[in-house]
Parts: structure tokens; C-alpha cells; sequence
């Protein structure tokens, strides 16, 4: 088929999804069905799968060198900016940070309206940033630096209800896209260096009211209290800061949660300190737990298990098997049963000096000595982890889990007294980079044995790389694949680019100036597709030469 | 009224009093003097100087402090600042754990003081950089000299004189990352030796010895690869003490286009 063919081929299956999908309120059937509507993105990963790969096509792997920009959104803010964009139907939303939201023609970037909510208060650890919303039929959701929950009018930017979630006092504030799940929307609260007490709560779609809340730190008289030393529990962390997947069939929705507080010592804490670093399957109807499974039990090295569970359907040893696809920040790549919880493997994707393996109920194996100290304490992964937020992608197509990773990093992990006050740093100690990561734009002088960013691709059955994109600096750009098995993804250094998905050959790359530090997504409008990425405090999209 | 004035004139004898802390009380770890010192350059050094004596009558670099009895005294007074002087408070700057780093640089400081026993003459110093040194060769000061190395119009301002001194005697000691140099070879197999300027996955930018700017895809390169070694030459032989110390007066003495 050539490109012309190809074209006219995806022009007309895009027109007939269109037609067969009434335009306006979203659905959450809709919202289930996204892989039916590759037009539209509809929640945070594209599908409530998680896996970040679209089925448009247009953008192949021999046209993909004719991308040329589009157009540009220029945020109206300093801070980084982490969104994902929506779009629906044309009409893409997203937020510039801290908190304002933005309607945009998804075709020409033009501005239909802004919602501004200005945070009173909120002390996020690491930048007043936001992830991106959520939609239920003509209503946005976002979650605010002062940990708030407020839905908005998608017609016209109104405010239709705010909910405090949590207090902005004791330093909790909400960072990532919300979750709809049915009529409700689940959200889940940061400041895990401050020693907050974590928790995921569903919300009334149209009321705000709460429906159900699940502590990530389970208080006495709960299941896992028992972790907790003392009243550690109280102040014991527990955050999350990135949006959960959802199996509908199971009825089992899946988040990532963070590090245990104090960060980096663990002495007023003894325990395994429950759900710290694990991933937790609720039920979407009740916020009960199904299943967990701890990734870093007892963790000083801020190995924050917040990255979003990627669910697929795949041969295992021969039989079909619903799993989870798992690159941790400790290192490690893990894939569970979905079902029960199960951990089927577990190996390291970066260099890994805390744990030599796991045990036959997948516990990872310590390695003595290696825990943070006064004087320092050299562990690989490094404080930022192997890899971190940055969205992994799952191609069903090449069978492949793709990474975003920071190779050869370590840290020196310091351990420190410290007591906990209402609202202040509750870390216990710091961490050191054996070499330094200046912040984009600056000027990078490492060489590669110090440490670099990559995109890796792991064979899920296995563990084993396939192969590797080598970035001279390293990455906290997510992840997008699509069904023409093209890659986009990009770096701290300011370059967005695509690869071949099967063999990681660089077939386009465009410099945007900027650290690419969000995920990529994908959309078409009237049979265009276009790629859209933030790098700096810009919003960029891209489509092919006409 | 007269008790107070009691109180006041023995805390003034107090602060008069020169604590000496021994730098042997506790061991820090190379990165965490590292850590301080950028700290301290980023915080300290604009009213402290390098050497933690700019400001008449405070020594930073020598363990020996008016106010404090002890580090945690120090971390006190950086927290709060002291009232009544241009010592700011940095307790909503720093956390209280980069304060104990940069007293740590305190300690190294102390543990690796310079000497003051045989002080330079800036101006000979001078004649010596631009003549007999040939340091213009490779470095400039307010346009003299090559580009090709680091400027040094203020590296009085942000570097201690024992490290200007351990530059000049033994220049692979410490290579800073940003004074790296590369070598490269182009297809057409021109070899090309320069200071880093940037890399990135496909490109590098350098300056070379004809000070030239220059970037290159590393696509049409055939090598590229870190020179490990300082270009610049030893001058333990080159010069004897006294117009060492010269020439470290007058590096000590750059402090940048305003700072003289």
C-alpha cells in the first residue's frame, strides 16, 4: 500500500468511528470503549488499560519524516509542565500549572476558554505541577496543589462543585489526573515528604460528595497496622501522585502508591510498613482491597512505586493471563497477575545493588548493608530511580514494554534524625547524586558511564532488553506507541522524537528546546492525526506536511 | 536598668571571645563538602568570599567564630541570621540539612586552611600571568587572552586560593565538568581538540583552540571522546614560591567586571 493509499485507508475508517459515535456528552462507556474512538483521548493513558498506545495510524514509519509542527500553546506559567491533554471531539483540554485549566481547538490551538483556581495554600515537594484531568459526560475533574477536587463545566470553564479532598496545611495536595470509574471519580493525595497519611477516595460524579475513601496507611483495627511501629502510621507517607488503571471486568481498579515517611530513615518505623511502595487493586464500587503487593517493603530510598500500572492481556507459559506490566523506581521490571496478585517476575531493567533477587513469593532478596547511613550510602538505582512518573507504553503489536529509564544512576542515600511538624519536611536524611543532572536547558558535560537516560524495550515474558535508545541526558519524558508501531517519546535535553517500535531506529526527531517532562498522546481532527507533547512551558503538536 | 547593662556588657565579652572547633569532631564525606561548597558559593560566598573572610572580622575558613560555640551554633546563626547585621536569615532558603552541609565546608575548610604565611603581590603577580605563566594562551580575563579555557575574571570571587594554588601545581587534581575537554575526528579525518561546551544525544558543542564555536552532529563524526587530562602544564618548576604566591594574589584579586 503506498503512502497515498494509506492515507485515504485511515481518512475513511477515522470518518466511519466518527460517525458511529455520537459527538458530545462522554460517556463513561465511551471512556471504556476509547480504543473504539483513537480520535479522541479520553483519559489520562488512553484507555483505562493504561498501555498509552493508539490505534490511529496515519503516521507510519515511512511517512513519520514529514512531520512538521502544527502549532504551539505557550503556558502562561513557569513551572514545569507535566499534563497530559484530553481531547474530545475535537476540543482538547489541559493544565497549564499550578491549576489552570485550558479549551483548545485541537486543530489550530486557538483558546476557547481558561478556568483559573488559584491554590491558598499547598507545599508540593517538587514543583506546583499538574498532571492533567479527567472527563464524565460534559465535566472535567481536576485535583489542585491545595488538594482540592473540582469539576468543571467543559462547555464554558464554570465551576460546577470544589471539594477539599484533604488540608493544604498539613502540606497534602493532589498532582495527577483523576480517575473515572462509572459515575465516580477517584483521586488519591501527595506529600510523601512531609508525613501525611495517605489516601485514594471516590467521588460523586455530580455531587462531589465522598463515596469512598481507602487509607494507604491502615490505621489500627485495619489489616496491615501491624507494619507500623508504634504511631508511625500517623505520619507514615503513603502518597499517590499518578493516575490508576481500571480492569472492567474484574471490577478492580489499580494504583501505585508512594514512599513511607520519614523518606530516607526508616528507624521510627520498623515494619514493612503496608501499602508504602506497593500496588493495590481495590474494588471500584467500594474501595475495598482485593489484592497488594509491596515492591520495596521497609523502603529509605524514596523508591516510590507511583508509576501507572499498565494492564495486558498476554500468553503466559502457554496460557492467556490478565497481568500487570510494572517497571518500578527500584529498578526492578515485575509482571503480576492482575486477578489475585500474583507475582509471576521480576527482574532488573537498570543496575540494582539493594536486592540480589526475590524469594519464591516474590520478596525482594536484601543485600546487607545497603541501607542509607550518616555518612552516605552508594546504592543503584540513584534517588530518581531507574525510572519514575514518566509514562512506560505496551504495544500489543510487537509484544513489547518500553521504559523510559535512567541508566548507571546512584545516589549516596544520608540518613538524618528528624520529628515530625504539621506541614514541614519529614525526610530524615537527604541523598546525593554522584554526579549531576542539571535542570534543562543547561548544558550536559557527562560522560556516558555517568549515568544517561534511555528508552528500553523489554520483552514482558522474559525481562529481557530487546533493545535500547541511548539519550546523552537522562529522561522524564513518558512514553506513546501506536498501531503503525512508531515510538514518540523524549528527554531532559529538549528533543522530541519517534523510533521504529521493533527495532528502536531513530526515524525523526524534532528539538523543542525544552526537557520533555510529559507523556506524549495522539489525536486526529477531520481525519488528521497529530502527536502532541509538552516541552519547557510549551504545549507542541505535530502532523504531517500536507 | 544597671543589671541590664551587667547582662550586656558580659555578652558582649561573650561575643568577643574566639570559639576555636576543632575540625577533627566529625567526619563528612566528599560529597557532602561538595555539596556544601556549591552551597556556600551559591549562598555565602557573594558577602564571605571564597575563603569565608570577606566580611572584616568574621573568618569562615579557619574554625575560629565570635558567635558560636559550636556546629550546631553555626547552623543556628544561618537559620536565624544575626540581627542588627547583613546576615540574613536562610531558614526559609536552605533545609536544615544543607545548613549542616555547609557547615561541614566549614570543617573542610578549616581542615585544608591556606597558608598566609608569605602573601603575594597581586600587581607582580599580574606581570607574571601575562608574561613568563603564558596564561593568556589559554585563559582570559575581561577580553585578553584565549577563550580557549575557563575565563577568569572572577575566579577570585568563587574559588578558595588553596585550590587556585593546587590548580597551578597539580591541574589534574580537579577538572571541574564544565572545563572538560573533548577530542574528535570529523570524516574527513580532522582532529579537533577543544574545551566541552555541550553534548546532547546527536550533537556537541565545543570551543577550540582558535576559539572558534563549533558544533558537529556526532553522525558525521569517526571519534569523539573525553580528553582525561588538564591541558594545562604544571608550574611547580616553572615558578618558585614567591612568584607562585604572586600569581595566586592576583588570581585571589579577580573578582568579576564589578567586583574589583
Amino acid at each position: 500500500m503506498n503512502a497515498r493509499a494509506a492515507l485515504l485507508v485511515s481518512v475513511v475508517l477515522s470518518s466511519l468511528l466518527s460517525a458511529s459515535i455520537s459527538s458530545g456528552q462522554v460517556s463513561f462507556e465511551r471512556i471504556l470503549g476509547a480504543d473504539k474512538e483513537p480520535q479522541n483521548w479520553l483519559t489520562y493513558s488512553g484507555t483505562t488499560l493504561s498501555q498509552r498506545h493508539s490505534l490511529l495510524n496515519q503516521i507510519t514509519p515511512a511517512n513519520v519524516k514529514n512531520l512538521e509542527l502544527q502549532w504551539i500553546y505557550q503556558a502562561r506559567s513557569l513551572e514545569k509542565f507535566e499534563a497530559t491533554p484530553l481531547v474530545v471531539d475535537g476540543i482538547m483540554y489541559t493544565v497549564q500549572a499550578p491549576n489552570h485549566v485550558i479549551a483548545l481547538d485541537a486543530a489550530t490551538g486557538r483558546v476557547f476558554w481558561t478556568y483559573s483556581h488559584h491554590p491558598v495554600r499547598g507545599r508540593p515537594c517538587c514543583g506546583r505541577v499538574n498532571r492533567g484531568l479527567a472527563i464524565l459526560d460534559d465535566i472535567l475533574f481536576m485535583g489542585t496543589i491545595d488538594a482540592h477536587l473540582i469539576a468543571i463545566d467543559a462547555k464554558n470553564g464554570r465551576p460546577l462543585w470544589d471539594t477539599t479532598v484533604a488540608s493544604a496545611r498539613s502540606a497534602y495536595t493532589i498532582t495527577h489526573a483523576p480517575l473515572v470509574i462509572k459515575d465516580k471519580v477517584i483521586v488519591g493525595t501527595a506529600g510523601g515528604e512531609y508525613g501525611i497519611r495517605g489516601f485514594l477516595a471516590a467521588y460523586d460524579a455530580h455531587t462531589g460528595k465522598e463515596v469512598w475513601r481507602f487509607n494507604t496507611i491502615p490505621g489500627p483495627g485495619e489489616p496491615g497496622h501491624e507494619t507500623w511501629g508504634g504511631d508511625s502510621w500517623k505520619t507514615g507517607g503513603g502518597p499517590l501522585w499518578m493516575t490508576g488503571s481500571y480492569d472492567p471486568v474484574l471490577n478492580l481498579t489499580y494504583w501505585g502508591v508512594g514512599n513511607p515517611s520519614p523518606d530516607w530513615n526508616g528507624d521510627d518505623r520498623p515494619g514493612d510498613n503496608l501499602y508504602s511502595d506497593s500496588v493495590i487493586a481495590l474494588d471500584a464500587d467500594t474501595g475495598m482491597l482485593k489484592w497488594y503487593y509491596q515492591f520495596s517493603p521497609h523502603d529509605e530510598f524514596d523508591y516510590d512505586a507511583v508509576q501507572v500500572p499498565v494492564l495486558a492481556d498476554m500468553e503466559w507459559q502457554g496460557k492467556p493471563r490478565k497481568v500487570i506490566l510494572w517497571a518500578n523506581r527500584n529498578g526492578f521490571f515485575y509482571v503480576l497477575d492482575r486477578a489475585t496478585g500474583q507475582f509471576l517476575l521480576g527482574k532488573p531493567f537498570v543496575a540494582v545493588t539493594w536486592a540480589s533477587g526475590f524469594d519464591e513469593k516474590g520478596r525482594p532478596v536484601l543485600l546487607p548493608g545497603k541501607v542509607p547511613s550518616a555518612e552516605g550510602t552508594l546504592i543503584s538505582p540513584g534517588n530518581p530511580g531507574g525510572t519514575s512518573w514518566y509514562s512506560p507504553s505496551y504495544n500489543p503489536r510487537t509484544g513489547l514494554f518500553y521504559i523510559p529509564a535512567w541508566v548507571n544512576s546512584s545516589s549516596l542515600f544520608v540518613k538524618a534524625p528528624v520529628k515530625y511538624r504539621e506541614g514541614r519536611e519529614y525526610a530524615g536524611g537527604t541523598n546525593r547524586s554522584t554526579v549531576a543532572f542539571d535542570w534543562s536547558p543547561a548544558p550536559n558535560f557527562r560522560k556516558e558511564e555517568e549515568g544517561y537516560g534511555a528508552v528500553r524495550a523489554v520483552d514482558p515474558h522474559t525481562g529481557e532488553m530487546r533493545w535500547e535508545f541511548k539519550m546523552a541526558d537522562v529522561t522524564e519524558g513518558g512514553i506513546l506507541t501506536t498501531a503503525s508501531d512508531l515510538l514518540f517519546s523524549g528527554g531532559r535535553e529538549g528533543y522530541f522524537f519517534a523510533l521504529d517500535a521493533r527495532s528502536g531506529e531513530l526515524l525523526w526527531k524534532a528539538a523543542v528546546g525544552a526537557a520533555v517532562q510529559s507523556g506524549p498522546m495522539t489525536y486526529s481532527v477531520n481525519g488528521k492525526q497529530y502527536v502532541a507533547v509538552n516541552a519547557g512551558t510549551c504545549l507542541f503538536v505535530f502532523g504531517l506536511r500536507q | 536598668m544597671r543589671a541590664f547593662k551587667l547582662c550586656t556588657s558580659v555578652f558582649a565579652v561573650f561575643l568577643a571571645t574566639i570559639n576555636t572547633l576543632s575540625a577533627k569532631q566529625q567526619t563528612d564525606t566528599p560529597s557532602e563538602v561538595n555539596d556544601g561548597r556549591q552551597l556556600f558559593i551559591a549562598n555565602c560566598a557573594v558577602c564571605h568570599g571564597p575563603d569565608g573572610d570577606s566580611v572584616p572580622g568574621v573568618d569562615l575558613g579557619h574554625g575560629k567564630f565570635k558567635r558560636a560555640s559550636s556546629y550546631d551554633d553555626l547552623v543556628e546563626i544561618i537559620s536565624a541570621g544575626v540581627p542588627g547585621t547583613a546576615m540574613p536569615a536562610f531558614s526559609k532558603e536552605l533545609s536544615d540539612i544543607e545548613m549542616r552541609t555547609i557547615v561541614a565546608y566549614f570543617r573542610f575548610m578549616a581542615a585544608n586552611a591556606y597558608s598566609t604565611s608569605a602573601p603575594g603581590d597581586p600587581v607582580r603577580g599580574k606581570a607574571i600571568f601575562e608574561g613568563k605563566g603564558e596564561c593568556l594562551n589559554c585563559h582570559s580575563v575581561k577580553n585578553k587572552g584565549s577563550r580557549l579555557g575557563p575565563d577568569l575574571a572572577e575566579i577570585g570571587a568563587v574559588r578558595r586560593m588553596i585550590e587556585l594554588e593546587r590548580s597551578l601545581l597539580e591541574p589534574n587534581a580537579e577538572i571541574l565538568l564544565q572545563n572538560r575537554m573533548v577530542r574528535l575526528v570529523t570524516r574527513d579525518g580532522i582532529t579537533i581538540t577543544g574545551r566541552l561546551l555541550n553534548q546532547d544525544t546527536f550533537s556537541v558543542q565545543l570551543i577550540d583552540s582558535k576559539e572558534r564555536l563549533l558544533s558537529f552532529q556526532k553522525s558525521s563524526l569517526k571519534e569523539y571522546a573525553f580528553v582525561d587530562k588538564s591541558p594545562m602544564p604544571t608550574y611547580r618548576d616553572k615558578l618558585n614560591p614567591g612568584e607562585l604566591a604572586d600569581l595566586v594574589s592576583y588570581l585571589v584579586s579577580l573578582k568579576g567586571i564589578g567586583g574589583q
